[in-house]
């Protein structure tokens, strides 16, 4: 056996010995000198159940969203998911106006969705002692251009009248029994105080058309932005849910100014620009901490919380795709793949053995290398496995396999011809080579394109399978070829003439 | 010598008796739908809901429940024990799948979200036209290899075109197996199938060269012997390593298709029946073929009683 034969021989072991290590189902992992790092196999959405979320900045497509936007709102956005309490998330810019998120393993998909969707912009507005309808889209003096903003002195009200007809009768048939909306300090102080928050809503009979948003511009009290916490409580009264707040204490100032000035009067809790509850000031709320009552279901209260814990959009976002698979489905299709891998292996591997006898059993040898290096490559990249990316890999078994078997037919037929053992094994190396170059080549080139075409988000998992088809394709031209060729040198040179004379080994 | 050649004209009469029934399940599909088969929604965008009930449900009264909740013509579908129900629609908010299950628990009972896909218009508009430019790419990429295979040949245009040739058959293999189970199961297109089809036609196309490169390579070894004996023989002595590949790569697809996942089956039975497909076009289309083309017999193939006994050996 040549030198170089015996070092490729040395270098082989060591790289199934790394391989085999790393691809350990326990492996620790390397942690040396402050380097540290898990090796464990990633799952991907469908395997280990979760959900994939694709938003979109919700602005015509005319308008121009900057890259700090969408940055800033991705940070965001993932400060939400983080309020979520979901493992591991993942949230990315995708292209120039799109964020990706995605949360594997996580419980309440639909309050997740909840947490993305809309700015969250929240604003406490001074009504001008108009009751203002849940629904009603407003104008406000945060965000408009010229306007001070936060806690600024109405002069843009100054120029409004005073408060519409219409309105007007809205708030002289206010039925004072009615419970809800209500604002008030914390719930349990509420509960304490056992007298029902009077204040009201107008009975649908006498319910007036709204306000046309584009006639009054109110002016914003507070934001979301002077809140320090936010959370979700049941109130023991209706047995709904309530979204809790806390001010800064800056902000808890202004508050109370303005609930003892306006006693009686409406303070209405406006969502992205959008009206949800319009309570009557009872007392002035000196704590600076309250509730929004708002017919919410408890998804939509933990997805309001969150929102409001976390800032608002610099731009709002709209679901444009959503993928859940559930955990049930993923495990299931976990011990299924895995299940299905190891029985397609070991009926190749028994094949091989079969047909190919002596030659076959260094293929099996060199197939396992392939799975072993193969499983450790996707470990260290680390490359997330899909179901399509395990049928990748499984196909890329097959693929492994067709470069042994094109050179051992080519070396069945040299013996066939009468060359000598050592010859045709050689011959049958080189001769196939082109045919092995040619169809990998082909086939990687396919693979980049699929790669391509699963970058397209709505065909993600697409990309699975090309990447582990072209990782599989890559490690399979080492194994079937140098691997084996080099276990089948070594195996000529270890049994010496002994074998020469035994074509039946080489199954012919 | 066992003489494949000789019976060509058979092989391309059980090509076309495959083919044809997928073409007629295309067409009317095509009169159905609008397309050769159904599209998921990763392609025509909307909502898919899967569902699973502790009970047996009647697809009938699902339907009506989600109509209650103002769903326009939903599609219903019950899956294996009929206790798992697949409901499609237009692209549905969050809060409109909370009220649709909510709808169903009070009818049927507690009920398990098992997938929740929404695909909005815009992303189903990208993936198509990200499908049509994969398409174009893979098709120029093997046209492109054929070329390049065959670039110092002499006839390497026959061979492109007998190898485009059986390419194209096992793409009207796939696409009318597809459509056939798409009349009768309700399988719809996604981007996994498209993937699934790039990837028969790749492995097909690596077939028909390995039988060509032999041809190739037997010619100037085997001066005088005709051309039908020689590409018999050509084809006789890679047989096995066709036989042998194939089985292995089906062997290990149908291991995947028994034993793997639920919502992996139809991309890797798109995949078998291609492989299969392929394989058989390589040899009994795409070689048959160079013969038929060598003989300039490709006008009258089927006229009976003239085709010359092949010669043996």
């Amino acid at each position: 056996m040549r030198t170089r034969d015996l070092r490729l021989l040395i270098g082989i072991i060591i790289v199934v010995a790394f391989s085999a290590w790393v691809a350990w189902p326990n492996n620790p992992g390397i942690h040396i000198l402050g380097f540290n790092r898990d090796i464990e196999l990633r799952q991907g959405l469908d395997l280990q159940g979760g959900m994939q979320v694709l938003l979109e900045a919700d602005v015509p497509a005319t308008q121009p969203v900057t890259r700090d936007q969408i940055e800033a709102a991705r940070g965001i956005v993932e400060n939400r998911v983080n309020g979520l309490g979901v493992a591991e998330p993942n949230v990315q810019v995708v292209g120039d106006r799109r964020i990706l998120v995605e949360l594997p393993g996580i419980k309440d998909p639909d309050e997740a969705v909840a947490a993305f969707k809309g700015t969250g912009l929240l604003e406490f507005i001074d009504t001008n002692g108009v009751y203002l309808k849940p629904g009603t889209e407003v104008k406000t003096t945060f965000g408009q251009p010229g306007s001070a903003g936060t806690g600024a002195t109405p002069s843009a009200t100054a120029a409004e009248p005073s408060a519409s007809p219409a309105a007007t009768s809205a708030m002289a048939t206010q039925p004072a029994s009615t419970p809800t909306p209500a604002i008030a300090g914390t719930p349990a102080a509420a509960a304490a105080n056992s007298t029902p928050q009077v204040q009201g809503t107008a009975t649908p009979a006498a319910q007036p058309t709204p306000t046309p948003a584009s006639e009054t511009v109110y002016r914003t009290v507070l934001t979301g932005k002077d809140l320090k916490n936010a959370g979700v409580q049941i109130n023991p009264q209706t047995q709904e849910p309530n979204v809790t707040f806390e001010f800064k204490p800056e902000a808890a100032k202004t508050f109370a100014d303005f609930t003892s000035a306006n006693v009686g009067k409406y303070l209405a809790i406006v969502l992205d620009k959008k009206v949800i509850s319009c309570p009557v000031i009872n007392t002035a709320i000196p704590e600076g901490s309250g509730y929004i009552e708002g017919k919410f279901t408890l998804a939509e209260a933990k997805g309001l919380a969150v929102q409001l814990k976390y800032g608002a959009l610099p731009v709002p976002l709209k679901v444009i795709e959503r993928r859940t698979v559930g955990p049930t489905l993923g495990q299931d299709s976990v011990a299924r793949s895995l299940r299905a891998g190891i029985i397609g292996l070991i009926i190749v591997l028994l094949f091989m053995l079969i047909y190919y006898r002596l030659p076959g059993v260094l293929a099996d040898l060199a197939l396992l290398t392939y799975a072993l290096v193969t499983i450790a490559i996707f470990k260290l990249v680390p490359v997330t496995l899909t179901l399509p990316g395990i049928t990748g890999f499984l196909l890329s078994v097959g693929m492994a396999v067709d470069a042994n078997i094109l050179i051992f037919e080519r070396m069945k037929e040299e013996l066939r011809h009468g060359k000598s053992l050592a010859a045709a094994v050689e011959a049958g190396f080189d001769r196939a080579w082109t045919s092995i170059r040619d169809s990998n080549l082909s086939t990687l080139i396919n693979c980049v394109i699929l790669f391509w075409f699963g970058s397209q988000y709505g065909a993600s998992a697409v990309k699975g399978f090309a990447v582990t088809l072209f990782l599989g394709v890559v490690v399979s031209m080492f194994t079937a070829i140098t691997v084996t060729r080099t276990f089948m040198r070594a195996t000529l040179a270890a049994s010496g003439d002994s074998l020469r004379e035994k074509h039946q080994l080489m199954g012919i | 010598m066992l003489d494949i050649i000789g019976k060509r004209k058979w092989y391309f009469l059980i090509s076309a008796m495959v083919i044809i029934p997928g073409l007629v399940a295309m067409g009317i599909s095509f009169a159905r739908w609008g397309t050769p088969f159904r599209l998921s929604i990763d392609f025509t965008s909307g909502s898919l809901l899967e569902v699973r009930f502790r009970e047996k449900v009647q697809p009938l009264q699902v339907r009506e429940v989600v109509e209650s909740q103002g769903i326009v013509d939903p599609s219903i579908q019950t899956v294996g024990d009929g206790a798992t129900v697949v409901i499609r629609t237009k692209p549905m908010e969050a809060e409109v799948k909370q009220a649709v299950e909510s709808a169903l628990e009070k009818r049927f009972g507690e009920l398990t979200e098992m997938r929740f896909e929404t695909v909005g218009p815009s992303v189903g508009r990208e993936v198509t036209q990200a499908a049509t430019l994969a398409i174009i790419a893979g098709s120029l990429a093997i046209l492109g290899f054929i070329v390049f295979a065959w670039r110092k040949v002499p006839n390497s245009m026959r061979y492109g075109v007998c190898a485009t040739a059986a390419t194209l058959h096992d793409i009207l293999v796939t696409l009318g197996f597809f459509s056939i189970m798409s009349l009768l199961l309700g399988w719809e297109a996604d981007a996994l199938f498209l993937t699934a089809l790039l990837t028969v036609v790749g492995f097909s196309v690596q077939d028909t060269i390995v039988v060509f490169d032999r041809i190739r390579e037997n010619i100037p070894k085997r001066r005088g012997e005709p051309y039908e004996l020689v590409v018999n023989r050509s084809l006789l002595e890679t047989l096995h390593r066709s036989l042998a590949t194939q089985l292995n790569a089906i062997f290990v697809m149908i291991a995947i298709l028994l034993f793997g996942g639920a919502t992996i089956k139809q991309f890797v039975a798109v995949l078998l029946v291609g492989m299969i497909s392929g394989s058989y076009s390589s040899i009994f289309n795409a070689v048959p073929l160079l013969v038929v083309w060598e003989k300039g017999e490709l006008a009258n193939l089927f006229r009976p009683g003239r085709r010359q006994p092949a010669p043996t050996v």
